[in-house]
């Protein structure tokens, strides 16, 4: 569903062929912010919201004709009553775990960020601690949380530590890319008007350096709250992780898909809030 | 050339060195470059391509060093980027991301001045770009993108314009457009310029003054005056006068690789390949 509709069928599919020509839907391409889901006409978005209802419905009517028990897979409707139903007390949790969500992640990226910009004026530096970085980003943080957990208890703190480390290092690979980007004319054109390191740094650094900064932001993001419910699953009585396990055991199936459709909201959200902001700040890039 | 006259140099090249140090030995860029430039003059510097052009401009405009040799702008030695000096650089080196009033307003940011609203509205006017102010520099064509980095250059008024193969990207019937767009430009504000081409037409369209310079390691080869009056029409360039200028300024450029060979018709053996 990418590209507007006044494409010629022929050149679609020729450009579906090439790679990063910008007509594909992709996290960490920086057209993204230019094309992305670019759901323009009213007969796109008909069109979405019909196969979305011929899936719903038919995936209702497939397990109401075989009866399928609820505890296997609960039908749709009844997933959106658990929702309704359930919210109330859904809500808390989702407060809990956007907390550990936000809180982890600026601290995340405020450190990867800072830390993306010091590095990358330091190209020797940077190569000694780029293997380090990259253990950092290849690591699951989640295979950290229980020994968190041992040491601060069932809390908060486990948890936003987790998910800044989760984040930190992918705000801060992304932000190094983006800060490598030199473009010695640009940067002499400041230089002529005898701009400062700091006025270079601000003035066209950090500018160039913005598409990239935002998609580190939108993947630190989702990993965080990856990170986050995966950490709630482990331990500690709250947050919307804790629910899927207690639902589970308790074998509430619809209220366990509702915190699901909850969790998918939340990552959906998270991807249109970036896209949003890289479609008013980064589409010079295209 | 200038020697005659009685003021002192705008921009004065000394003796100019440069020897850039790089992974595989010394380069010799420029050795012992010197040249003057009068107020108000335009002199081009033309040569073979990887002749220094670039490195003396980046010299004269003080955003690179000399290895030895000094450059002096109204007799004082210049050691960094000056406020007198505008420079109009290869492709229009606009920062994509801000407008075209943002853009020329960059330097003033970077100043901490504040902008002489009046002049660049006469500019843009000038350049024809009014109402362009809200657009963004990939909205715009190449020859559009340079009127606007030649009124960012010159919003600052500086009293010299250093413009680095500021055309070499555009078409050439935009590329004759521009050059006309320069001469009225200096009519209007008499700035000194110097002006790196490898376009020998547009030089001597252009200049009081081409300087030719030699292959690598640059050095002044050559000076013409050129005296046709302003402004110069299509019907002056088309004269003989002109394109005489023009092939020996090629001859020069272009005999530094291959001596000339005799003028005569090439007889069959000569163009006969060998295997």
């Amino acid at each position: 569903m990418s590209g507007g509709d006044a494409i010629p069928e022929f050149s679609k599919s020729k450009s579906g062929a090439k790679a990063g020509d910008g007509h594909e839907v992709s996290l960490t391409n920086l057209s993204a912010f230019a094309s992305g889901p670019g759901i323009k006409s009213g007969k796109e978005v008909a069109a979405i919201l019909a196969v979305a209802v011929i899936i719903i419905g038919g995936i209702e009517l497939a397990l109401r004709l075989f009866h399928v028990p609820l505890y296997i897979m609960p039908p749709p409707s009844s997933i959106a009553y658990a929702l309704f139903d359930e919210f109330p007390l859904i809500a808390p949790h989702l407060g809990y775990t956007l907390v550990e969500l936000v809180s982890g992640f600026t601290i995340g990226a405020i450190i990867g960020l800072v830390l993306a910009a010091v590095i990358t004026q330091f190209p020797f530096a940077e190569k000694i601690v780029a293997p380090y970085i990259l253990l950092l980003v290849t690591t699951p943080m989640l295979a950290l949380v229980p020994l968190l957990i041992l040491r601060f208890g069932f809390g908060y703190t486990p948890r936003i530590i987790a998910v800044a480390l989760a984040a930190g290092p992918m705000v801060m690979i992304n932000a190094a890319t983006g800060f490598r980007r030199v473009d010695s004319a640009k940067i002499a054109l400041a230089r002529s008007y005898g701009a400062s390191t700091l006025q270079i740094f601000w003035k066209i650094r950090a500018p160039m350096a913005l598409p990239m900064i935002l998609v580190g932001l939108m993947i630190g993001a989702i990993f965080g709250l990856l990170t986050a419910v995966g950490a709630e699953m482990v331990g500690g009585g709250f947050g919307l992780g804790n629910r899927l396990t207690t639902y589970s055991s308790m074998i509430q199936m619809p209220q366990f898909f509702a915190v699901v459709l909850i969790l998918s909201t939340l990552g959906i959200l998270i991807y249109v809030l970036f896209f949003l902001i890289g479609k008013k700040w980064a589409s010079w890039e295209a | 050339m200038n020697t005659g006259d009685a003021k002192k140099p705008k921009l004065g090249v000394q003796a100019a060195t440069k020897i850039y140090h790089t992974a595989s030995g010394d380069l010799l860029a420029l050795d012992r470059c010197s040249l003057d430039v009068s107020v108000n003059e335009i002199v081009s510097i033309v040569g073979p391509s990887g002749c220094g052009k670039t490195t003396l401009l980046w010299s004269m405009s003080g955003l690179h060093s000399l290895t030895s040799g000094e450059i002096r702008l109204d007799g004082k030695a210049i050691t960094g980027p000056h406020p007198d000096i505008g420079i109009v650089f290869q492709e229009a080196n606009l920062l994509p991301w801000r407008n075209l009033d943002a853009n020329i307003r960059f330097p003033f940011e970077i100043k901490s001045e504040k902008p002489d609203r009046a002049w660049i509205a006469h500019l843009l006017n000038r350049v024809g770009l009014d109402g362009f102010g809200g657009k963004f520099p990939r909205e715009l064509s190449g020859g559009m993108q340079q009127r606007a980095a030649i009124v960012r250059a010159l919003a600052l008024k500086p009293s010299v314009l250093l413009m680095d193969e500021p055309f070499g990207a555009l078409d050439s019937f935009t590329r004759e457009e521009m050059n006309r767009l320069v001469e009225e430009i200096w009519l209007d504000t008499k700035t000194t310029i110097v002006f790196i081409t490898h376009s020998i037409e547009e030089a001597i369209f252009l200049s009081d003054r081409v300087v030719v310079l030699s292959a690598r390691p640059g050095r002044v080869a050559k000076e013409y005056r050129v005296p046709f009056p302003r402004p110069r029409s299509l019907e002056i360039m088309a004269t003989k006068e002109v394109f005489d200028l023009t092939n020996r300024i090629k001859m020069d450029i272009v005999g530094e690789r291959t001596r000339p060979k005799a003028p005569e018709r090439p007889s069959a053996e000569i163009v006969r390949i060998r295997p």
